[in-house]
């Protein structure tokens, strides 16, 4: 009993002592004249879906949900986002090649076809980000058109 | 695997034979020492502007495809981000270079993807790498004879390309279930 007593007295130490840990926040005011909206006639529906279901962790901005001021939410946040935009980031799109937005965009198609994106851990808790089976259509043949005139 | 790797080792070796006779000694020593310690240190300690540790690496990775095997096509895909970082583009015109660089940094995170995925992944990824590399070796050449094959029906009958180094079709699309599917569209070197 006394054990449980310590280890649960740590552990609460711990947790709180994490809440003071910073992390690096991804926000931006701006959005650069290489984003993908910028550089393609995104028709309005599929720049919403994009904005909400992919954005959070595939630009230089992300919408921070309240319990991102909560440790070790934001440090798994943090990674998610930091990794997410190395994979592609929609805000850098006319800086990529011909041959990597096409890498680009087999790979955003393949991960949409087979339901790998948006993440389920995402979608999970932003409901609004899931992708409908018609949202699903009209965006893969969207982005295929983008595909077949790069 | 381990013989494999020393193989295209000693290939590279050859290579700065040619090119340079005043460093065999140094570099052959260096090869040994790190060929024992790992093999992405192999390919990281020495630059080589020949396409023959890649081409190898590339085709060991096809030779996994082939065998439906997930962890050897794994490791060779690993094998393969660190010849494309030990790959020196220095040799080429500037416009070379430039085109190099855009095919390496394509070619490397489909590598990279291939050594962390499910196999129908790694065959999606193996897609894109082979028309990067094939485009590749059109600007660097290859010292091996390579065999361009194409089969029609993978990505939904759009058809996929590889290289191979034998005449005889092996796919490394769809394995042991369509193994003969394809054929030859040209003869590198």
């Amino acid at each position: 009993m006394k054990e449980v007593k310590i280890i649960g007295f740590v552990l609460l130490i711990v947790l709180v002592g994490i809440q003071f840990m910073p992390t690096t926040r991804n926000q931006s005011d701006t959005v650069p004249k290489t984003d993908f909206m910028m550089v393609n006639t995104v028709p309005k529906t599929i720049q919403n879906k994009l904005q909400v279901s992919c954005y959070d962790c595939h630009s230089n901005n992300t919408e921070y949900p309240w319990y991102n001021k909560i440790q070790p939410v934001a440090w798994i946040l943090e990674d998610h986002v930091v990794h997410g935009k190395e994979e592609l980031n929609f805000n850098e799109w006319a800086n990529y090649s011909a041959r990597r937005k096409n890498s680009k965009l087999k790979s955003i198609l393949s991960q949409i076809e087979d339901n790998e994106m948006p993440l389920y851990s995402y979608t999970l808790i932003h409901g609004d980000a899931k992708l409908s089976e018609k949202e699903k259509i009209e965006i893969i043949k969207y982005l295929t058109l983008v595909k077949k005139d790069l | 695997m381990v013989t494999l790797t020393a193989t295209s080792c000693k290939d590279t070796k050859k290579e700065h034979n040619n090119d340079d006779g005043h460093h065999n000694e140094e570099r052959g020593m260096h090869n040994e020492a790190s060929m024992e310690s790992s093999n992405d240190m192999m390919s990281d300690g020495q630059k080589t502007s020949k396409s023959t540790l890649l081409v190898a690496n590339y085709l060991e990775l096809k030779d996994a495809l082939v065998a439906d095997n997930k962890d050897g096509a794994a490791k060779a895909g690993g094998i393969m981000v660190s010849a494309f970082n030990s790959f020196d583009i220095s040799s080429f015109t500037s416009e070379e270079q430039e085109e190099l660089k855009d095919i390496m940094e394509d070619a490397k995170e489909h590598a990279e993807h291939i050594s962390e995925s499910p196999i129908e992944h790694q065959r999606e990824h193996f897609d894109v790498l082979s028309v990067d590399l094939i485009d590749m070796i059109a600007i660097t050449g290859t010292e091996k004879t390579l065999y361009q094959d194409f089969c029609p029906m993978y990505n939904n009958k759009k058809g996929a390309q590889w290289l191979s180094a034998t005449k005889e079709i092996k796919n490394p699309y769809y394995g042991s279930k369509m193994m003969t599917c394809g054929s030859v569209q040209k003869q590198i070197n």
